[in-house]
């Protein structure tokens, strides 16, 4: 079984708040240098690369937008943390453009896919040629529990995600002798931004587990996938959704 | 920097890189196929990122379906590098 390089990196994509904010500190916990990436929320992911520091981790604050140049990313993240290699990346960053799909736009359908999609295919990508020399990589990708499971008003949400798990399997079946795992977390109804203007009493009764999820929840998840003791984790999709896909 | 695109360097590169596959030194030669060594679409694909990272020669999805011998993929290189 190898081991995670010491000065190793990971790269976490719309981390500033959420459930990407607790992977980030459920990763620098586990001793990851962890590149907190954020589009807008500036003093947000500031305040949790503090926080990181204070509970003893080591975090900084990458700017940037996942739809513009993966590879950028990627280098400001190593610059950031001294400069070692990125072997760790969670895809997170998402967005939602809800409708039916009789009245989503093109750019409803466009933007969620540029978004939740795209650059995980195109960080991944990336992040794989510096992973597989390593012959060590951890890659997860933030999907839902939409997807495999119909969601009404979210076609292209659901189709982003359900191509993301179809993205890990795949991916992970090409590199997996090089040491490098490639896995999915599928979060049910969690409580973050995303899910609070939604009607929770009525969704949790269809819950098994009777109430949402928290972000540390799906960071616990990520966390393990993304530590030596997940090597032989590869393509697979583990849903933290209180029951609901059961 | 980059290093000098000689055949002499990227047949050093090529011949230095193959064993990492898991390629058995003895068998590798100008003549050898990929196949006969037991290289694959991953380890092309490693090797192609070796040599873009040692020559600044990138090497695309089209280019590595086409060399089928040791000695096509170091041709391909200096090639690209002249």
């Amino acid at each position: 079984m190898s081991s995670r390089p010491e000065n190793a990196v990971a790269l976490v994509t719309g981390a500033s708040k959420g459930i990407g904010a607790a992977i980030a500190r459920a990763l620098a916990a586990d001793g990851w240098a962890v590149a907190v990436n954020y589009r807008s929320g500036e003093a947000a992911a500031a305040a949790l690369v503090e926080r990181i520091a204070a509970d003893g981790g080591r975090a900084a604050a990458i700017r940037g937008d996942v739809t513009n140049g993966a590879v950028s990313l990627l280098a400001q993240a190593s610059e950031a943390l001294g400069g070692g290699p990125v072997l760790g990346l969670v895809n997170n960053a998402g967005v939602t453009r809800d409708g039916l799909a009789l009245q989503l736009s093109d750019d409803d359908w466009d933007t969620v896919i540029a978004t939740n999609l795209s650059p995980a295919f195109r960080l991944t990508r990336d992040a794989l040629k510096t992973m597989v020399r390593a012959r060590y990589g951890r890659v997860v990708n933030i999907a839902s529990v939409v997807g495999p499971r119909a969601n009404v008003g979210q076609s292209n949400y659901a189709a982003a995600k359900a191509g993301l798990i179809g993205l890990t399997k795949t991916l992970a079946a090409e590199v997996a002798r090089r040491g490098v795992t490639i896995n999915a977390v599928a979060p049910g109804f969690i409580a973050t931004d995303m899910t609070a203007e939604l009607a929770i009493d009525e969704i949790v009764k269809a819950i098994p587990a009777r109430r949402q999820g928290t972000p540390e929840e799906v960071a616990a998840a990520v966390r393990f996938l993304a530590s030596d003791d997940a090597g032989y984790v590869t393509g697979t999709t583990l849903y933290v959704d209180g029951g609901m896909s059961a | 920097m980059a290093a000098a695109i000689t055949e002499e360097n990227v047949q050093k590169t090529v011949f230095e890189a193959l064993p990492q596959f898991g390629v058995d030194e003895s068998a590798i030669a100008r003549e050898a196929t990929f196949e006969d060594l037991d290289v694959d679409s991953l380890d092309l694909a490693e090797l192609s990122q070796i040599i873009e990272d040692e020559y600044g020669v990138a090497l695309k999805g089209d280019d590595v379906g086409k060399i089928k011998t040791v000695g096509d993929a170091i041709d391909l290189v200096v090639s690209r590098g002249a």
